[in-house]
């Protein structure tokens, strides 16, 4: 059984996640993903404004991404950044307890302090990285964290697979990336 | 893993940023590029404070009570702190696009608008979005090629947009924006303050020294106190009226900008869609709201192109991190087309001393 093969839906093989163990070599297997397949496209989902200017994705679906993704898993995903976005710039109690602590203190609490909205975006690049292994890698995907690109865009990359059978594919998740280079081309067809 | 100390220097990201700002202390410290103002503000402060602890304090203190010096120092370190917040850090300035993305809004555009024949100049690109069942228009920047967020605006002197854009401050030598308007705002407010305290107590000194050695003694005596007295008077026409406007546009959840383009004002203009209706629970949005961080990254460290480097350690970032867009040669004057309307976007700059009172401001 090949890793992160999806039944019969056409999908190409992808390394999967379950082959990996730790943080370093989930990432190993996002730059193998970029080696052994060509980039396609890029689709950008654009902000969603209809709410003021806090930070919000559009749930709308990108017509690229039709044959790649189900609509749900997606639209799971935005809604779930939409939801940690809408945590981080939560105006309540405790937000106003932590702006008049920062004000009491002359700000120089920031200095050794992590504030709410920041441990919030570590808690979503836990979850884009997450969601990258789960879901989008093995589908050919790859989600950008929206802060790299200045909380304008969630930027999907839309990758072709030049190998494609499963096994040269999941021989590189663990082999070094000259060798998945050479597997790609020769296994190209 | 780890990355090994290599002798030679890092590029970190500040150093190849586009716009018109100046970095120091390794890309911690972010401020535009003329500061003369700045220094001067510095100057005037440290000057003027350092002239009261030494001559006025030490006389009060012992005369009158020791805690004039200690709310004086404390009024003096709070503002100083914010001063420093409010130059230094990033004002909330939007990264420019990417080519991959600025490729992609036009072609969004050029569906939408169609393809323009050569020759002809295209339209104003405008997009509409729904705010709070209000429509607002989006503009498209031409330097940044994004579609700039409601309330976001492009300095023209620091070259950047800039989200919940409030006014370029020469004073403070940095733009006023989303991430630290609170600090300019508690800046001038406790600089009002200062100011009042160090002219009364300045007032009361002479008067208290005159009834014992005569009013033109103690000026000879301690002359800076009639130096004290003009700059602290001065300063209270522009610092207190200053902070009695910037209360006023708070209460409203109003930016200078929106205030002098007359956004929200007049019959046929939209109302205010970002303002709570509740002026308590606007000034807690905009003082004491959360702070979102700065995404421009400005210390994180560019991937070496040599092959004989090593990737950073930090978390792996996109293929292209900065914006490959030729030098800000084209567009420079004008992020809008030329055939738009007549109102200019941006902020003028500080010289000419109409609309921009701020910049205006006749200083202490």
């Amino acid at each position: 059984k090949a890793s992160g093969v999806l039944s019969g839906r056409g999908h190409k093989t992808w390394p999967g996640p379950q082959s990996l163990s730790s943080g370093v070599h989930q990432v190993h297997n996002l730059q193998e993903l970029r080696r052994s397949a060509s980039l396609a496209t890029k689709v950008f989902i654009q902000r969603d404004y209809s709410d003021g200017t806090i930070c919000q994705f559009q749930t709308k679906f990108p017509p690229e991404l039709d044959s790649r993704i189900e609509r749900q898993l997606f639209e799971e995903t935005v809604k779930t950044l939409n939801g940690f976005y809408a945590e981080a710039e939560k105006i309540g109690g405790s937000s106003y307890l932590e702006g008049c602590l920062a004000c009491a203190t002359a700000y120089f609490i920031f200095l050794c302090m992590e504030t709410h909205y920041e441990k919030v975006l570590k808690k979503i690049s836990r979850y884009i990285q997450e969601q990258n292994e789960k879901i989008f890698a093995p589908r050919g995907l790859l989600l950008t964290d929206p802060v790299e690109r200045g909380m304008r865009v969630i930027e999907i990359s839309i990758y072709e697979d030049r190998c494609s059978s499963g096994s040269s594919s999941s021989g590189s998740s663990s082999g070094s990336g000259s060798s998945s280079g050479g597997g790609g081309g020769a296994g190209a067809r | 893993m780890s990355v090994m100390v290599v002798r030679k220097k890092v590029t970190r990201k500040w150093e190849k940023l586009p716009g018109r700002n100046t970095f120091c202390c390794d890309g911690r410290v972010m401020m535009a590029r003329q500061k003369g103002i700045f220094y001067l503000t510095l100057f005037l402060i440290l000057g003027t404070c350092t002239l009261f602890f030494a001559f006025e304090c030490r006389y009060l203190a012992v005369q009158q009570s020791p805690a004039i010096p200690v709310f004086a120092a404390m009024l003096f370190l709070f503002s100083m702190a914010t001063l420093l917040r409010a130059s230094f850090s990033d004002p909330g300035v939007i990264p420019r696009a990417l080519p991959d993305e600025a490729a992609f809004i036009e072609m969004e555009i050029e569906a939408t608008n169609g393809a323009v024949p050569q020759g002809q100049r295209p339209p104003p690109r405008i997009k509409n979005s729904q705010i709070n069942n209000q429509i607002v228009k989006l503009k498209y920047c031409y330097t940044c090629k994004i579609f700039r967020p409601p309330r976001a605006s492009h300095c023209s002197i620091c070259d950047n947009c800039v989200e919940r854009f409030d006014h370029h401050c020469p004073w403070v030598g940095n733009c006023v924006g989303k991430r630290n308007y609170r600090y300019f705002y508690l800046f001038i407010l406790s600089l009002s303050l200062l100011t009042i305290y160090v002219f009364a107590f300045n007032i009361v000194y002479v008067a208290l020294k005159s009834l014992k050695i005569g009013f033109l003694e103690t000026l000879k005596e301690t002359p800076g106190t009639v130096l004290e007295v003009l700059i602290c008077f001065f300063t209270l026409w522009s610092v207190v009226g200053l902070t009695g406007f910037h209360t006023f546009l708070v209460a409203l959840n109003q930016t200078t900008n929106e205030d002098i383009k007359g956004s929200w004002t007049g019959k046929n203009r939209v109302q205010n869609p970002y303002s709570h209706g509740n002026i308590v629970k606007n000034c807690c949005e905009v003082l004491c709201g959360p702070l979102p961080p700065s995404v421009l990254d400005r210390r994180g460290i560019l991937p070496l192109e040599e092959s004989g480097s090593r990737p950073p350690s930090t978390q792996e970032t996109s293929s292209s991190l900065l914006p490959q867009s030729p030098a800000p040669t084209e567009h420079l004057n004008s992020n809008e087309m030329p055939d738009d309307s007549s109102t200019p976007e941006e902020m003028p700059p500080p010289e000419p001393p109409e609309p921009p009172q701020e910049a205006a401001e006749a200083e202490k």
